[in-house]
């Protein structure tokens, strides 16, 4: 049993303990290095912000022990059945590309992991599970930068890929009907030729699946003005977490009922397998121009991004970049911007001369702040180049640095130069640089922490740091993530966040949808809620009441 | 009436005994006639009025400025009516974030004047601005012309505080415009009919007003040349912020354009419009042709008016449809159809049983094309018919929702889809 002989054994300052009505006990453990091996009736849990230590009685799926031939011989014959030998993948070797996402610091076998080629198949997947209480996890292109597809060690990876077909283009309603593992970029290109385009574009659009941008609920550098995923995600056809087929939404507006679409994406992957999308297109705006503005700093930069909207403009992106994204772009692309301490790059979309009459006013908003060069993109050729730059940065930082952890925060976008200069104070301090990327119409911070691995401390140095920068966006009021997802790395971060009655009233969606919590459990929440308890009010406990614990 | 003991002792001691009165003639939600209003000052107080409702069984009808009251189906209990009619406060206009916090009570107008104060708006649209209240709206997910550019509720709202039965007072979202941690529950708030929880607060994105707005009006042939015309609208490069048709029985079809921008701006997608046009004679017309909807409403005791949703390319089709069972039935009809494919329809005629047929017949045959039909209001004399329609496949999914989030099933009860 958990008691002050845990509190000991890890130390008073590192631990704290809950409680909970079920009985279930558990314990949070902040310094990994403290967490040592559980004992018997113990199991424990890692994830980046800290371990857990789950007594006996609660179900923790990604536990090991007493579950770990889940998925048996009896199982994969039944899989194999399904799939065919060539949709189903047990060996170690094969297995070893699945065991992370983008996020590669978190690895985990699966059992197996599935290629169903078509909704029956996923249907007939999830059933067994299902039955055999085997949890599974749906992954697209495996892009996904927060762990939301990392595996679960008992459980199974289905796999979209292989459902990739663009199923129904119909122009005269904007939309598209695909399957989840068509990549983002390809329903573009279908339907470029008729002058249309789709919206959300994240930097990885050319081989993300749409299946894992409804999943995360993706976002891009054009959401400032198109909305995000959501907002382009009309219905949906899910294999909900026991095997039953589902329709949500549809192809018309407003259908009667709670908008389930509106929640299941970017649930990550929790409520159920989204096996067809039904999405809007968007008409190709008559004109695009790109500014590119040089400024000294970023609060510069800043100050002129703040111009732009005072004056009442709602450009289709804004960017911006600080010296070390510049020069990592520089070095990886040629992307021949100009060297300088913040780049701001303006795009503005829509009728030719409502654009060019806006553009002259975001040129002299830019001058007038200070803007040592300024450059207008007017031609398809000249943009892409524009853009190239900043939508490789991520990659290019690896230019500069041969570890760097990418950062995904919101604040306020007021917030900016407040937070850049805090962010600037605790690099210095802690001796590790950030390199910056931001969309700066939304405040989305996507600070690049770089580290070296090979230098020892330095990678806990550059976690702690990443940590740190999020716990300032939730300071300043924003999000501890715009686009990446919660997934495996951000969940002990959910409870600064929010207050454990708004993470309650979450896991009630959890429940109605995987009252068994067999899809992809684990993630997004900083811990499970066992469906079968009652919810109730959420009332502190003693300890915490008397200020002695915080919530996490 | 006054009601004494417990709950209602403890509901007065929970808002004050001056905020607990009796329900007038006038607070009848669609034709039924609940007992007792509070109306709870703060969010805490509101949640505890609701723990209290919850804890002694009351059915609980949340109400914001009961401009919409009808909608839905009637109550089958109707116990208290919790009114948020003093949660009215704009909590914070973060201008320069261009963000809003606002408590559910407040009129849209009032929010908007508020917000005009720094040039900007939320850019919707809705009914009776100047009573409905942010809560209401959103709980009815009712949006107007501007939605067709700026998007629904669901596009604007960023962060949502709803009270549930039990107590819990929960927010999710927050006050920036980008955000996907956790759950996306200001969603499952909008156009849920009060029935998971009731919204107490909320926050939403804002847009700049416009710097000059033009409208310009244009008659149609027909119904297929309305269509036509709006499509075409849709399949340019234009920026319009509405595009609307309007339709009645035996009259020529128009077709409302409007632009925002700058006067260049407008100037330049004004002579697009006129060539993409080319035929249809242009009518003088002003903004008001964008209170078209809801003047549906105007003196309509004897009709009743549905919402209809179905795709861009089959407004004619349906409007045609439409027609045909009017004129059939002697029944009179006008509609407002968005470009969106969104249409609200008024049928009116001295016979209520002839409405109803129209309306019996029309909806499995929009559902059977993958459109809906929701009866928003309808004449006194008109037989039952059910609000809502098809409730689809993912009905089951919709009630364990309700269960976890109400499981004693007090919040209006019975008013949404399929008896929820």
């Amino acid at each position: 049993m958990l008691n002050e002989g845990l509190a000991q054994r890890y130390g008073e300052e590192e631990g704290r303990q809950e409680f909970r009505s079920s009985g279930v006990q558990e314990y949070r453990i902040q310094n990994l290095a403290n967490a040592e091996c559980p004992a018997n009736g113990e199991r424990l849990t890692f994830s980046r912000w800290g371990a857990t230590l789950l007594t006996e009685g609660s179900r923790s799926p990604e536990s090991s022990g007493s579950n770990q031939n889940l998925v048996d011989a009896r199982i994969l014959q039944e899989f194999r059945a399904i799939t065919g030998d060539r949709g189903l993948i047990t060996s170690q070797e094969e297995l070893q590309t699945y065991e992370c996402d983008g996020l590669t610091n978190f690895r985990v076998l699966p059992q197996a992991v599935l290629l169903p080629r078509s909704t029956e198949q996923v249907q007939a997947i999830v059933r067994v599970c299902h039955r055999e209480r085997v949890p599974f996890v749906a992954r697209g292109s495996g892009t996904g930068l927060s762990g939301g597809a990392l595996p679960v060690k008992d459980g199974v990876v289905i796999s979209l890929a292989r459902m990739n077909r663009i199923l129904e283009v119909d122009l005269a309603n904007a939309q598209v009907v695909v399957e989840p593992g068509v990549f983002n970029l390809e329903v573009t290109e279908r339907v470029a030729s008729h002058g249309f385009f789709y919206a959300p574009d994240p930097s990885s659009q050319s081989v993300c699946s749409i299946g894992g941008n409804v999943a995360e609920n993706s976002g891009g550098a054009h959401c400032l003005k198109y909305g995000f995923t959501t907002t382009h995600v009309l219905g949906l056809e899910v294999v909900l977490p026991d095997g039953s087929l589902v329709q949500l939404g549809g192809r018309t507006l407003d259908p009667p009922g709670y908008d389930l679409t509106g929640v299941f994406v970017g649930s990550e992957g929790t409520l159920g397998i989204a096996t067809k999308i039904i999405l809007r297109i968007v008409k190709r705006p008559e004109c695009v121009q790109t500014l590119l503005a040089a400024f000294a700093s970023t609060s510069e930069a800043g100050a002129a991004v703040s111009g732009i909207i005072a004056a009442g403009m709602l450009p289709a992106a804004i960017e911006m970049m600080d010296n070390l994204a510049i020069q990592a772009a520089e070095a990886a692309v040629h992307a021949n911007y100009p060297a300088c301490g913040g780049l701001l790059l303006v795009e503005l979309d829509g009728p030719r001369a409502e654009v060019e009459a806006l553009m002259q006013q975001v040129d002299e908003i830019c001058r007038r702040c200070g803007a040592e060069e300024v450059r207008l993109a007017q031609t398809e050729a000249e943009r892409a180049v524009v853009w190239k730059g900043r939508k490789a940065a991520f990659a290019a930082v690896g230019r500069i640095s041969p570890n760097f952890i990418v950062q995904d925060g919101v604040i306020p976008r007021t917030a900016l130069p407040r937070i850049m200069t805090e962010i600037e104070q605790l690099s210095t301090q802690a001796g590790i640089r950030v390199a910056n990327v931001f969309h700066a119409g939304d405040g989305n911070l996507h600070p690049l922490v770089l580290y070296d691995r090979r230098i020892e401390g330095q990678e806990h140095s550059a976690e702690v740091l990443a940590n740190r920068i999020l716990e300032l966006c939730i300071e300043a009021g924003g999000s501890i993530t715009g686009e990446h997802g919660v997934g495996e790395e951000k969940k002990m971060m959910m409870s600064k966040m929010y207050a454990e009655p708004d993470l309650e009233t979450m896991q009630r969606v959890r429940c109605a949808f995987d009252p068994e919590q067999l899809s992809n459990p684990t993630k997004v929440f900083p811990r499970t809620r066992l469906c079968g308890e009652k919810p109730g009010e959420y009332r502190p406990h003693p300890v915490e009441a008397a200020g002695i614990a915080e919530r996490f | 009436m006054t009601a004494i003991g417990a709950p209602w002792d403890d509901l007065r001691a929970i808002a004050g005994a001056e905020h607990l009165r009796a329900a007038g003639a006038d607070d009848s939600v669609a034709g039924v006639q609940p007992q007792m209003i509070l109306e709870p000052s703060s969010e805490k107080e509101l949640a505890a009025a609701l723990r209290c409702a919850n804890d002694a069984g009351l059915s609980v009808l949340p109400r914001g400025g009961g401009t919409k009251a009808a909608w839905g189906n009637p109550p089958v209990r109707a116990d208290l009516i919790l009114s948020t009619a003093r949660l009215n406060r704009v909590i914070e206009h973060a201008w320069a974030d261009l963000t809003v916090s606002v408590e559910a009570g407040c009129t849209i107008e009032k929010l908007q004047n508020v917000l005009a104060e720094n040039g900007q708006h939320i850019a919707l649209d809705p009914l009776w601005p100047e009573r409905a209240t942010v809560g209401g709206v959103l709980s009815t997910n009712d949006s107007g012309t501007l939605r067709i550019r700026y998007g629904a509720l669901r596009d604007l709202i960023i962060g949502v505080t709803i009270a549930l039965p039990d107590g819990t007072l929960a927010s999710s979202g927050g006050k920036v415009v980008k955000n996907v941690a956790g759950y996306d529950l200001p969603k499952l708030a909008i156009g849920a009919l009060g029935t998971l929880g009731v919204i107490t607060r909320a926050n939403f994105r804002l847009h700049p007003l416009p710097r000059s707005v033009r409208s310009l009006t244009f008659a149609a042939r027909g119904l297929d040349d309305a269509n036509r015309m709006v499509l075409a609208v849709q399949d340019s490069r234009l920026a319009h912020t509405g595009l609307q048709a309007r339709f009645t029985a035996g009259g020529t079809p128009a077709v409302d354009v409007r632009f925002e921008g700058t006067d260049a701006g407008l100037a330049a997608q004004e002579e697009a419009l006129r060539k993409l046009a080319a035929s249809a004679i242009e009518t003088v017309t002003g903004e008001t042709v964008w209170q078209a909807r809801q003047e549906l409403w105007y003196s309509a005791d004897s009709a009743a008016i549905v919402k209809f949703s179905v795709l861009p390319a089959s407004v004619a089709k349906t409007c045609d449809r439409i027609g045909h069972l009017a004129d059939s039935l002697g029944v009179r009809w006008s509609a407002v159809v968005q470009g969106t494919g969104l249409g609200w329809l008024r049928v009116e005629a001295s016979s209520a049983p002839a409405i109803h047929q129209v309306l019996h017949t029309l909806r499995p045959e929009l559902e059977q094309l993958g459109g809906s039909l929701v009866v928003l209001q309808r004449p006194a004399a008109m037989p039952a018919i059910d609000a809502w329609g098809r409730s689809g496949g993912a009905f089951p999914v919709m009630l364990s929702v309700k269960r976890q989030f109400d499981p004693r099933g007090v919040l209006n009860p019975g008013r949404f889809i399929g008896g929820i």
